[in-house]
């Protein structure tokens, strides 16, 4: 049984002229302990994703519709109560700013303790030494003194490695991590992942990794989902998504990168921007800026469909298979 | 790029400092100190002692991790910042100690770009209002017609449907804002953009158009580039000339092939390995220990030396010096002069 399994989630919003649609029946599997990246520009519903994974949607946003079986058990229809007792537990999030993330007003400690005896029954001297213990995991220099500090005192770094001891308090099964390096500078966030990528495979941890960045992906992640104005249009082994993608977004955006051009040179830019959700065009999100565009796509929504090792969602894979060949990313 | 180039390059900085005072007055300088009372002033260390040339037709980038200083560098030659020490010329005038009136002829000539276009549009003008704006202060004597026909050939040229003229800013997406910022200051013709990160905060494809609409820009109006970002694959694409700066002082400054090619400074090392790349089997990067110090408490001789793996005592006392290299590259490390840079191996 795999670890989760989500089946036709559907997300929308309410707004004054009626609800719209964030999240467009999106289905995907995770196994025990495996990587799944979840890639695409801003809009793209991948936060939305996150957050409907651990039930963490406010209003207007709501689940209209599918399962997330997690370990068995639908998240959607889980009490509150099962839901507070799952998050932090084997759910765990990261987010992207550990500023906001972190209390600014508790020491390091005293919240890694509260989510302690909020789950198991622990005295605190017990979970003040499991803290300590998950510090030293995550090669964070002299930890006794920084149970006792705030999290103003620690740089972005320090802070993002104790949201990931956190988040690896109790041992959870999956977690989800929702960019959670982007507001750090290069040097530290290849640290982060490098964390992260041995946190995951050393405990046995699922990972949901959203991000923006394919490098990231590339590098840490088994399995790529690449999302577009709501929908899955993408997806398969992280490798084959990145070194022969088959929708012609996916192609856009990797040719889009700075270093699939020779220095100097235009850029492969794709036209236009990415539809809203209160402008969504009949068909196919991406017509209106897909350059193979064929009848069908301006009428019917493409179904995501088996092709060579990837999932694809697009009317013309096929032509495009023939007309123009999948560009060497190496 | 054109052949009958100056001997003078257009912009020169001279030892440019920068320090941001965080006691002002006598009564926040008074300090308990071992049960006496002291007077001390800290400050911020923003930028120490750099300096470097622009040619003509160079498109400079200065990169380095958050609080480096690049953006205090892009808001000094601006005009936008004093400087607290040294000296900007612009074509050969000195501009950095000009006030008031006598900037004026010079931000005709040296306009900036701004990390984020939903900050830098004011949301109450209208696109062609905040386009004429600029025109209008600097051409005074223009009649209405004359200004709204510039904004419409800047719009043009810009790849903007000139009908978006009556649309307010909160009615464009972030691409589309940042063209609009890009046409402001490309309306008073200006020879010189200073960029501050001006696409970090927009999407990958969205990056594209606008790094494309910059080159586009830097080929028909004769542009000179001071760009400022954090991002090293932009760097590779758009720079002429890198420099790489950690904690307010030049590492390493050098023409974009070399650097790339050839990166010498410890610090460049780590930051090109520390790249995410999309092929498979990226090297493992080299890990710095720690993070950034505080710009308020420099290190003593080599800022980067808390971080380096192969820093010796001589880096604790000795600030090294930017010294020019065999390819023409300039490398403040004393690792690099000494060299024993071999003993750098990716972890």
């Amino acid at each position: 049984m795999s670890l989760l399994s989500v089946r036709d989630l559907t997300v929308k919003f309410g707004s004054r002229t009626g609800p719209v649609t964030a999240l467009n029946g999106i289905s995907f599997d995770l196994a025990r302990g495996e990587r799944l990246g979840i890639v695409g520009e801003s809009g793209a519903g991948k936060s939305i994703t996150g957050f409907a994974l651990m039930n963490l949607l406010s209003k207007p946003g709501y689940i209209d519709g599918g399962q997330i079986l997690f370990e068995g058990e639908d998240v959607a229809q889980m009490s509150p109560r099962d839901v507070r007792a799952m998050r932090g537990d084997r759910m765990a999030m990261i987010f992207q700013d550990p500023m906001v993330t972190l209390n600014p007003v508790l020491t390091i400690g005293q919240q890694m303790i509260e989510t302690l005896k909020a789950h198991r029954k622990l005295s605190t001297q017990e979970a003040r030494q499991i803290a300590l213990v998950k510090l030293k995991e995550v090669y964070i220099p002299s930890p006794q003194d920084r149970l006792d500090q705030y999290p103003h005192e620690l740089s972005g770094g320090m802070r993002q490695r104790i949201i990931i001891a956190m988040a690896l308090l109790l041992d959870p099964k999956l977690i989800i991590a929702d960019e959670p390096t982007t507001a750090l500078d290069v040097t530290i966030q290849a640290d982060i992942m490098a964390l992260l990528l041995e946190m995951c495979q050393s405990n046995q941890v699922g990972l949901i990794l959203i991000t923006h960045d394919l490098g990231v992906v590339s590098q840490v992640t088994e399995r790529t989902m690449v999302m577009y104005a709501g929908r899955i249009i993408e997806s398969g082994p992280t490798r084959s998504i990145i070194n022969d993608p088959q929708h012609p977004y996916t192609q856009g955006l990797i040719n889009a990168l700075p270093q699939q051009t020779p220095p100097g040179q235009r850029l492969k830019q794709i036209p236009g921007t990415m539809p809203t959700l209160a402008t969504m065009p009949k068909g196919c999100p991406f017509h209106t800026r897909c350059a193979l565009v064929g009848e069908g796509c301006m009428t019917h929504v493409p179904s995501i469909n088996q092709f060579g090792s990837s999932f694809v969602a697009c009317h013309e894979v096929h032509r495009l298979q023939n007309e123009v060949p999948a560009e060497d990313v190496s | 790029m054109n052949s009958q180039r100056d001997k003078t390059p257009l912009l020169r900085v001279d030892g440019l400092e920068k320090r941001f005072d965080l006691d002002r007055g006598i009564l926040e300088s008074l300090k308990f100190k071992n049960g006496k009372l002291a007077i001390e002033t800290r400050a911020v260390h923003a930028v120490n002692t750099i300096s470097f040339e622009v040619e003509k037709g160079d498109a400079l980038c200065v990169v380095g991790e958050s609080g480096c200083g690049k953006s205090t560098i892009a808001r000094m030659i601006a005009g936008l910042l004093s400087p607290s020490g040294g000296a900007i010329h612009y074509d050969g005038a000195r501009i950095d100690t000009l006030r008031g009136k006598a900037l004026l002829p010079l931000r005709k000539k040296l306009q900036m770009i701004f990390q984020n276009p939903y900050a830098s549009l004011n949301p109450r003008m209208t696109i062609a209002q905040t386009l004429a704006e600029p025109l209008r202060y600097h051409n005074p004597g223009q009649s209405k017609g004359e200004l709204q026909d510039k904004a419409i050939s800047v719009m043009k040229s810009v790849g903007v449907d000139p009908a978006w003229g009556a649309r307010y800013p909160h009615e464009l997406s972030g691409g589309q804002r940042q063209r609009i910022a890009i046409a402001r200051a490309l309306t008073v013709d200006p020879e010189f953009i200073v960029a501050d990160e001006p696409i970090s905060a927009l999407d990958v494809s969205i990056q594209a158009q606008v790094l494309n609409l910059m080159l586009e820009m830097q080929e028909t109006h004769g542009l000179t580039y001071l760009f400022i970002t954090h991002d090293l694959s932009v760097v590779e694409h758009f720079g002429t000339k890198v420099i790489v700066l950690y904690l307010g002082s030049i590492c390493e400054m050098a023409d974009t092939r070399t650097l790339f090619e050839a990166p010498k400074h410890p610090y460049t090392k780590a930051l090109l390995s520390a790249v995410p790349q999309l092929k498979e089997n990226q090297r493992s990067h080299i890990r710095l220990q720690g993070e950034i110090p505080t710009p308020i408490n420099l290190p003593s001789g080599c800022p980067f030396r808390t971080r380096c793996p192969i820093a010796n005592t001589r880096c604790a006392q000795e600030k090294p010096q930017p010294l020019q290299q065999a390819d023409g590259s300039v490398v403040a490390c004393h690792a690099v002069e000494e060299e024993r840079l071999g003993a750098l191996n990716p972890a």
